[in-house]
């Protein structure tokens, strides 16, 4: 494999060289979790009173999150992991973001492993999350500043550039300085993308981002990651179990169930893998039925039972 | 940009992020503040109130320093052990553990970060403390080595950050009970250290315990300095054993700091709890 390179300078001014061919290429990923459970019933043992207590105890079990996980991003695409909850999305998410280490096979970002170049990696990245974590008493801008310092930058033009970002948001000037428990999820969850596309990353990481939103927040989340790929130089990795945004926002999108890739290709080319019933257009959700034989609620219900 | 002026950046979050912190639970500060003061002020009337409980003529006012010196060197260093112990249970509260740990500065630089901040806080309060204190009590510091007095405790400042190290390690492999056990580990420390009796009242095994505490020598070192004026050439050698032992603390904490961030990455432990 060709590795044609170039420089690119960061939001903290350092230059980076930077793989051309593949934004990120995971080849055979596996990821494990070992999970206690508390067995009740195991070792039942008498009392002096001729009684009896059940000792529960705890019992590990494995839990395979990732398996055999292949997939090149090219640079500059939006490519979407799309699949219901627990099938291993944020897992994928968080090896890449090098807070987990894969149990097995390597993931690359612009040619840097995750595993054994995590600082190359760092500083190539940032990450919007489900859950939008902050310094709950901080501002907005308390927390975009200590995000920014974090990643090198220069202080002044951080505060520039934070305060654009969130007013491209649609977040009021008003609320740049009161404390983020005071906001609104979806203002948050705004906040959120800020600090992700604060640091100019070339590898943004959103991981679901709009779920729990309200339809106006998410139009504008979504908006915002449409100009990303439009205006910005960025490559979006987009996790989410809405079908529709998946289909809106990406290039291309992975099919996901129970820790395995079972589909990767384009929206249409997905939706063509099924022909369409009584004349209603295909959706990704039908595609999803099709390769796993049940929906996207029903692998819900089954991981939450799991 | 140099990579210097970058990891100083990054140090600086930390600072900038824990004077935030403070200035947004200012009703928690006051809290602790008052707590420190009462338990420093309770425990020097004990010495002062020794004549009164034995019936017995004591030395009243070489008791209330010695518990004085005591109690606030304790608060000095137990502030540095816990601002640094804690960096890593506070991203845990505030749910941004992932958000530090991706990213782009490195270990040592959130330990720098982290324990400028612990210094000047733990001198600020000390100070506070003691402005209030001495209000209530007469401490004779006439005849104190300042000079002694500043080297010990910046020697105890290193190892009490190297300890704190070595704690911060227990929120890091356990998420949900990490953050008391630093507490148990202050306990400890506090119990043998002797910080409010001599640690030869302690029965020989405490005493071997004690042996192990940075916090012994640090301690009897400011008391030396501050209530029999020791010259510094007789410090020395305790001021450089502890240089060494805080060395020595401080590359071992960073060592299994970074093998158990390791573990913690490979067990899925980086994750937010509370």
């Amino acid at each position: 494999m060709s590795t044609h390179r170039l420089e690119r300078v960061s939001a903290d001014g350092s230059e980076h060289s930077i793989s051309n061919l593949h934004a990120l290429k995971a080849s055979g990923v596996r990821k494990v979790f070992v999970r206690k459970n508390r067995q009740k019933g195991q070792g039942r043992l008498a009392t002096q009173e001729g009684g009896q207590w059940w000792r529960s105890r705890k019992r590990r079990e494995q839990v395979i999150a990732l398996e055999s996980i292949d997939l090149c991003v090219a640079k500059g695409e939006v490519f979407g992991v799309l699949g219901p909850n627990g099938s291993g999305k944020s897992t994928l998410i968080r090896l890449v973001s090098t807070l987990l280490l894969p149990d097995a096979g390597s993931i690359l970002v612009f040619g840097h492993d995750v595993a054994e170049d995590p600082f190359a990696v760092k500083r190539l990245i940032n990450r919007v999350s489900v859950d939008a974590a902050f310094f709950k008493k901080f501002s907005p801008i308390e927390n975009l500043m200590y995000a920014a310092r974090l990643y090198g930058m220069n202080a002044r033009e951080a505060k520039i550039r934070m305060r654009s970002i969130m007013k491209r948001l649609g977040l009021k000037k008003e609320t740049f300085n009161n404390p983020m428990e005071h906001m609104s999820r979806g203002m948050q969850q705004k906040v959120a993308v800020a600090r992700g596309f604060l640091t100019s990353p070339i590898l943004l990481l959103l991981d679901e981002p709009t779920t729990g939103l309200d339809p106006h927040s998410k139009r504008d989340v979504q908006a915002f990651v449409r100009e990303i790929r439009e205006q910005h130089d960025a490559t979006v990795l987009l996790t989410t179990h809405d079908m529709e945004e998946a289909n809106r926002l990406c290039d291309r999108i992975a099919i996901i169930d129970e820790g395995r890739i079972v589909a990767l290709d384009t929206p249409e080319n997905l939706r063509a893998l099924v022909p369409s019933r009584d004349g209603d257009k295909t959706t990704l959700e039908d595609v999803f039925i099709e390769l796993t034989g049940r929906g996207f609620e029903e692998a819900e219900a089954k991981e939450v039972k799991a | 940009m140099s990579s210097f002026v970058r990891e100083m950046r990054g140090a600086y979050a930390f600072v900038e992020r824990n004077v935030n912190l403070m200035k947004r639970y200012w009703g928690w500060e006051l809290v602790w503040l008052i707590y420190s003061l009462t338990n420093a002020l309770a425990i020097t009337y004990i010495g002062n109130g020794m004549s009164s409980i034995t019936g017995q003529e004591i030395d009243t006012q070489y008791v209330v320093s010695y518990l004085l010196v005591g109690a606030l060197i304790w608060q000095y260093l137990s502030v540095i052990f816990y601002a640094i112990s804690e960096m890593i249970a506070w991203e845990r509260w505030e749910g941004t553990i992932e958000y530090t740990f991706m990213a782009p500065v490195s270990r040592p630089t959130h330990l720098v970060g982290t324990t400028l901040f612990a210094i000047g806080y733990g001198i600020v309060r000390t100070l506070a403390i003691l402005g209030i204190v001495v209000v209530f009590f007469q401490l004779n510091l006439g005849g104190a080595n300042i000079l002694g007095t500043i080297l010990m405790l910046l020697a105890g400042s290193v190892s009490f950050v190297g300890l704190g190290i070595l704690a911060a390690v227990l929120p890091l492999l356990y998420p949900e009970r990490g953050a008391q056990m630093t507490n148990a580990v202050a306990a400890i420390l506090l119990l043998i250290s002797g910080v409010y009796y001599p640690v030869e009242t302690l029965p020989i095994w405490l005493q071997k315990v004690a042996a192990a505490s940075p916090a012994t020598y640090v301690i009897k070192g400011m008391r030396a300095c501050l209530l029999e004026g020791q010259p510094t050439i007789e410090l020395l050698p305790t001021v450089f054993m502890l240089i060494g032992i805080g060395i020595t603390v401080i590359l071992l904490g960073l060592f299994i700091f970074r093998h158990v961030e390791r573990y913690a990455k490979k067990s899925g432990r980086l994750k937010r709890s509370g």
